[in-house]
């Protein structure tokens, strides 16, 4: 039986327990199958940093976390969580270690309407755990599929090589 | 979206006895980056999902050396066999994983262009190839390395040709009871080097075209052409293969008659459509300035070692 599931019925289950991490908590909470992973962290847990945009898996502006690598949370279903270890922006927030990489955001200007940030910072923070020190290209290359309206991406890149930087 | 029913089988076969069972309600699920997409946006809807990630040990990624897997002999009696992709292994897997690096380069390479970091977390190769979705890379990829379906039905294992798979936009030759279990992915034979283009102003790539080509003796020894994306299935050129084979490759430049009259003839056998993309006859001449500039680049990277 996979972790988490629900008694199973021969016709396939219409309500699944997903029991996960949630920002370094014990989490669970029962969806439907086609719930996504966005509307469990929204409506369940009040956790609105996540933010719907493109609801296509293009935008990034709904990456989460999902055992350290970014997913896209409108279209991935919140089942998948199950034994897993999700983190979303208000979890970045709260660890101080990470606060290098929201203060260059804020030192840089590296957003103006904001709607972009929290997935752009996620997919920093994967791209940082994974490498320290990114070539300006890497961080283009981490970054390639989250969309920014404002800024034009140059502060963001710089902003990420700042906190890589601080971080070291 | 309409609300599903999710299906966990344990074992392939479970898995097919499952699709016998709903008769046509309920589609296989992996990574869904495709799927529910179009269940979101209304496109398809289905009563249940086939979780097959829920099989236990369908992610791995494994080297099949035995010799009567079609295993490519190096030299002193070393092989090197198909790398075989499980069904739920994840783009991201592919392009990490330390066999499929060594031994299909330009796969690795390939499957970092895909899409994004989200979508190749979550999305699978397998499901790529099964949701068959014209504007995408692996297949025609995949055609030049002459890889190889594992699809599991109720009773039965079979093997596919990968030009046997696609039948048509969204569509492939598998049974309504059958699940690809596995991709298998034979090396490059051992002295053949291999490239790969895209090109699109759009999310999805307008055009893919893959080349790889072996040289020996200053003339081309083997050369494996195809282009995806310009047309409802990705195909190999054939007739631009058989041109270009004994040419010799310092006559191969950009204005030589052999290169031309196959990206003429690639040109023709891509058998464009027009959609969204643009019209047939902007892919055809994309298809000719792509084929030539990825042959050049594979031919370039020749002898530098390695698929890529």
């Amino acid at each position: 039986m996979p972790n988490g599931m629900t008694e199973g019925t021969p016709n396939g289950a219409t309500e699944i327990r997903a029991r996960f991490r949630l920002n370094g908590a014990e989490a669970e909470a029962a969806v439907a199958p086609q719930t996504p992973l966005i509307d469990m962290l929204r409506g369940e847990f009040g956790l609105t940093g996540t933010k719907r945009s493109c609801d296509a898996q293009v935008c990034g502006a709904c990456a989460v976390l999902l055992d350290g690598q970014p997913v896209s949370s409108c279209t991935l279903p919140a089942f998948e969580a199950r034994g897993k270890s999700v983190l979303t922006i208000e979890g970045l927030a709260a660890d101080e270690r990470w606060s290098p990489l929201t203060e260059a955001f804020v030192n840089n200007a590296a957003f103006q309407c904001g709607f972009c940030t929290p997935g752009m910072l996620l997919a920093a923070k994967a791209l940082l755990e994974a490498d320290p020190d990114p070539s300006e290209e890497a961080i283009k290359d981490a970054l390639r599929g989250n969309v920014c309206r404002c800024t034009g991406y140059k502060k963001i890149v710089e902003a990420v090589r700042e906190a890589a930087e601080a971080m070291r | 979206m309409k609300p599903f029913r999710l299906h966990e089988p344990a074992t392939p076969q479970e898995a097919a006895a499952l699709l016998a069972q709903e008769s046509g309600a309920a589609a296989l699920y992996a990574g869904g980056t495709e799927l529910l997409l179009a269940m979101k946006a209304g496109l398809l809807a289905y009563d249940a999902l086939i979780n097959v990630k829920s099989v236990a040990g369908l992610d791995a990624i494994a080297a099949d050396d035995d010799a009567d897997g079609g295993a490519v002999v190096i030299g002193a009696g070393a092989t090197r066999g198909a790398v075989v992709i499980g069904a739920g292994a994840t783009h991201s897997a592919v392009e990490r994983d330390p066999l499929v690096r060594e031994r299909l380069p330009l796969l690795a390479e390939v499957t970092h262009s895909v899409a994004n970091a989200r979508v190749r977390n979550v999305g699978t190769l397998a499901g790529n190839l099964c949701f068959a979705e014209p504007h995408s890379d692996p297949a025609a990829l995949l055609l030049v390395y002459e890889a190889e379906i594992d699809a599991q039905g109720p009773s039965t294992l079979r093997r596919i040709p990968m030009r046997a798979l696609q039948t048509n936009s969204y569509e492939t030759s598998l049974a309504p009871d059958e699940l690809v279990v596995a991709v298998r992915v034979p090396p490059l034979p051992a002295g053949m080097s291999g490239a790969y283009s895209k090109f699109g102003r759009h999310h999805r790539p307008t055009l893919g075209v893959a080349a790889a080509a072996a040289v020996a003796d200053g003339r081309v020894a083997d050369i494996r052409l195809a282009v995806g994306c310009v047309s409802p299935v990705a195909r190999r050129l054939s007739r631009s293969e058989d041109v270009l084979r004994g040419e010799r490759v310092d006559e191969i430049g950009a204005d030589a008659p052999a290169l031309r009259e196959a990206c003429r003839l690639a040109a023709e056998d891509a058998e464009a459509v027009a959609d969204l993309h643009g019209e047939a006859d902007y892919k055809e001449h994309l298809t000719r300035v792509f084929l030539e500039r990825t042959l050049l680049r594979a031919l370039a990277r020749n002898g530098s070692g390695g698929d890529a």
